[in-house]
């Protein structure tokens, strides 16, 4: 008999791992991708799989050379690479999608310590770093495959973009509300299809992976802003990249707080800032900044939301 | 009111209907002088002493412990060093039975007059906390604060165990009449029985018999681990906070285990101490899982053989739940008043550690609203400051957050690391 194993309790454990937490959040992405390849053609699946499998060898090649445990098993580097995608018009040159993946995974996610360590969400980072590096190729929007009868993608704007040429959405150029729910409208790979977003969503959610604590203060907050300074809030939440902001980036793990109250003190951050640069800023959309400019503030809103501890003394003040 | 957290584990109760079943009286028994919390024992024999069924083999001066009662008749044949399954050394008697089992001129029903031959007697019978944790009880009826609830501990919120259900199913009366015994002599008003969801023929039961006593409550505690904990458990029974660096009789509430109160009862009826007790026999290595009624002292492998054990393909052997149970280093360790259960597992694949994602499911499942992530974190870096912020001297060890982490970290055990950091006070 060999000899018995001495550990400290518990001796048992629930068997939720790492990667079963980003294949669900895969499993969630697919309605979106769908939903891409369906409206935008199948390079949008190309796209995909170009960042999906170029995160993956970066992030291989940058654990070996640091001489660390590879950690390709846990499925984060396709997560990163397929939120990427998400976030690119599909026309983008494939070699800049490289880039993007290069910087989300070796420079914001392993010069940082790798899953859990990242200061910012390294897709959105990735995507802004892209937006500022080539922005005739990230603002090359084409319209949907079936738009107008049309049987070519031709080149168009998104519809934060047409509002903002407008000043109203009252202009026969802007669609409605079910093209911009079905994602029928330009705009990144992944981002145009509420439906299919609010399906991977609300997936997430039932099987207890994210909390919706940031995503309805995001969208809420959002929401009402627009309402009260008389803009058009359904439209504001249904275009552009709110829905895939709210539901799949700002509830990361690892760059948004812990707690129920941090979350929601984050998704409204989002929502306010996402306000302020869509209705002032020169930039037609917000979402990737809101999102990066509260991730920085993470740690200071951690700080401040800790949990109550039950039955917890005041801590005592002016010590040392 | 704010419910507390708590996790949906597997109960794993294969061993509810198993009536307890009487261990045979071992050839030999070893009886460490630590088996409560507290000061260890001193033997009162020596090598070469006859002794017989119910006689006190150790004891102390301190009042923070119990005597240790012999369950055999037979030969003191060795007194030897030992180490606990807890690290501690203490003594151990090793006695030969001679299967005669007299029973000592000790043994006879304690004679009870007021509160403090009571506390006495409960002391003489050495009885400690039966739930696991070995608390000596007569310290627990004893606190300096008035007491106008007491509270049944009948959660058994652990996977596996049904030691205490059994005791409910097996000797009901003897828990209705240990908690009136308790309640009359010590003065208490109330006494709540707290069984959790998961066993509804002892709820049923139980509300039926104390149906025309209005001072016993029955509550039903919601089937979310760790229902017994004691925090917990005063709290969703009698929705009392016991605050920190507080006991649980500051708030006017005493908490006892449910098969400790059958045991008062009982000795006060025979004068029988605590020599015997049931665990429950489970785990994948057992292919005859059972309750088991062993004289303290057996060693664990002649229960596990009792119970058909692939005693070969034992890997890990836990005694207590799979949740707060102790690793038992040794298969020929004795059972000891603690023992609530036994878990024999067969070999098992330890999932790697990775890094902390902070998915936050430490933070949710912490019944205390403790911060195991970012405690881990403190305790990485040494910062004893954060660590006090945190809270970690808070934490009871109930494992939930080891349990649910999906990067497999040993938070649980990083806690009692931090814990250790602190600045005594």
């Amino acid at each position: 008999m060999d000899k018995l194993i001495v550990s400290p309790s518990p001796h048992d454990e629930n068997y939720v791992k790492t990667s079963t937490i980003m294949l669900n959040v895969i499993i969630a992405l697919i309605p979106a991708l769908a939903a891409g390849c369906y409206f935008f053609g199948l390079r949008a699946f190309l796209l995909a799989a170009v960042c999906i499998v170029s995160c993956v060898v970066f992030e291989y090649a940058c654990r070996r050379l640091m001489k660390r445990d590879n950690t390709i098993g846990d499925l984060s580097a396709v997560v990163t690479g397929l939120i990427l995608a998400m976030n690119l018009p599909v026309t983008l040159p494939l070699w800049m999608a490289v880039i993007g993946s290069f910087v989300a995974i070796v420079i914001v996610k392993q010069l940082f310590g790798g899953i859990g360590q990242n200061f910012a969400n390294p897709a959105i980072t990735a995507r802004i770093v892209l937006m500022v590096s080539f922005p005739s190729a990230m603002t090359n929007w084409v319209l949907p495959l079936w738009y107008k009868d049309s049987t070519d993608a031709v080149t168009g704007a998104t519809p934060l973009v047409l509002e903002g040429l407008n000043g109203t959405t009252e202009h026969t150029l802007v669609p409605s509300y079910m093209d911009l729910f079905l994602g029928n409208v330009g705009g990144c790979l992944g981002e145009t299809c509420a439906l299919a977003l609010l399906i991977g969503g609300l997936y997430l959610a039932a099987r207890k992976i994210i909390s919706l604590a940031a995503p309805v203060s995001f969208i809420g907050s959002l929401f009402l802003l627009t309402w009260i300074t008389g803009g058009d809030p359904v439209y504001h939440i249904l275009a552009g990249g709110v829905f895939l902001g709210a539901f799949f980036m700002a509830t990361d793990y690892a760059t948004t707080p812990i707690s129920i109250k941090g979350k929601i003190v984050f998704g409204i951050g989002c929502g306010v800032i996402t306000f302020v640069i869509r209705r002032f800023g020169s930039y037609p959309e917000g979402v990737s900044f809101s999102i990066l400019l509260m991730n920085v503030l993470t740690p200071y809103i951690e700080q401040l939301t800790r949990t109550k501890v039950f039955g917890a003394k005041e801590a005592e003040k002016n010590e040392g | 009111m704010k419910k507390l957290n708590g996790i949906r584990l597997k109960h794993r109760k294969n061993t509810e209907n198993c009536a307890t079943v009487d261990l045979a009286v071992p050839a030999k028994v070893r009886l460490p002088m630590s088996m409560h919390m507290g000061a260890p024992c001193q033997p009162l024999v020596k090598v070469g002493d006859q002794v017989k069924v119910g006689q006190k083999v150790g004891d102390c001066e301190s009042a923070f412990s119990a005597p240790i009662h012999s369950g055999v008749s037979g030969k003191v044949t060795a007194i030897t060093d030992y180490q606990t399954a807890m690290g501690s050394i203490c003594k151990c008697i090793e006695i030969e039975t001679d299967g005669s089992q007299t029973v000592s001129e000790e043994v006879k029903p304690p004679v009870i007059s007021d509160k403090e031959s009571f506390i006495k007697a409960v002391r003489e019978s050495g009885a400690c906390g039966l739930g696991g944790a070995g608390f000596p009880t007569h310290v627990k009826l004893a606190p300096k604060t008035p007491i106008d609830t007491l509270i049944i501990n009948a959660a058994e919120c652990e996977p596996y165990i049904t030691a205490d259900y059994r005791e409910m199913i097996e000797c009901p009366e003897d828990v209705i009449a240990g908690i009136n015994l308790v309640k009359s002599t010590l003065g208490i008003k109330n006494a709540k029985l707290a069984i959790e969801a998961n066993k509804p023929e002892a709820i049923k039961n139980f509300t039926e018999m104390a149906a025309n006593d209005p001072t016993i409550d029955i509550v039903t505690l919601p089937s979310a681990y760790p229902q017994g904990a004691e925090k917990v458990i005063i709290y969703n029974a009698a929705g009392r906070i016991v605050k920190e660096g507080q006991l649980p009789s500051d708030e006017g509430v005493i908490v006892l285990n449910v098969s400790t109160a059958a045991f008062l009862y009982r000795y006060t009826q025979t004068g029988m101490p605590l020599v015997t007790r049931r665990l429950t026999v489970d785990g994948n290595a057992v292919n005859e899982p059972k309750n088991v009624r062993a004289v303290i002292g057996t060693s664990f492998r002649e229960v596990l053989e009792f119970c058909k054990t692939d005693i070969e393909a034992v890997r890990k052997l836990i005694g207590g739940g799979p949740m707060m149970g102790m690793s038992i280093p040794d298969l020929d360790m004795p059972v000891v008043k603690t023992s609530n259960a036994l878990l024999a597992i067969r070999k098992y694949d330890e999932r790697k550690t990775t890094s902390c994602i902070r998915c936050g499911r430490c933070v949710n499942v912490c019944p205390l609203g403790l911060m195991p992530a970012e405690i881990d974190k403190a305790y990485k870096i040494r910062n004893i400051q954060e660590l006090q912020e945190l809270k970690v001297n808070l934490c009871m060890n109930c494992g939930s957050c080891t349990y649910v982490c999906p990067a497999n970290r040993k938070l649980a055990e990083t806690n009692q690391l931090a814990k250790a950091l602190l600045p005594r006070k």
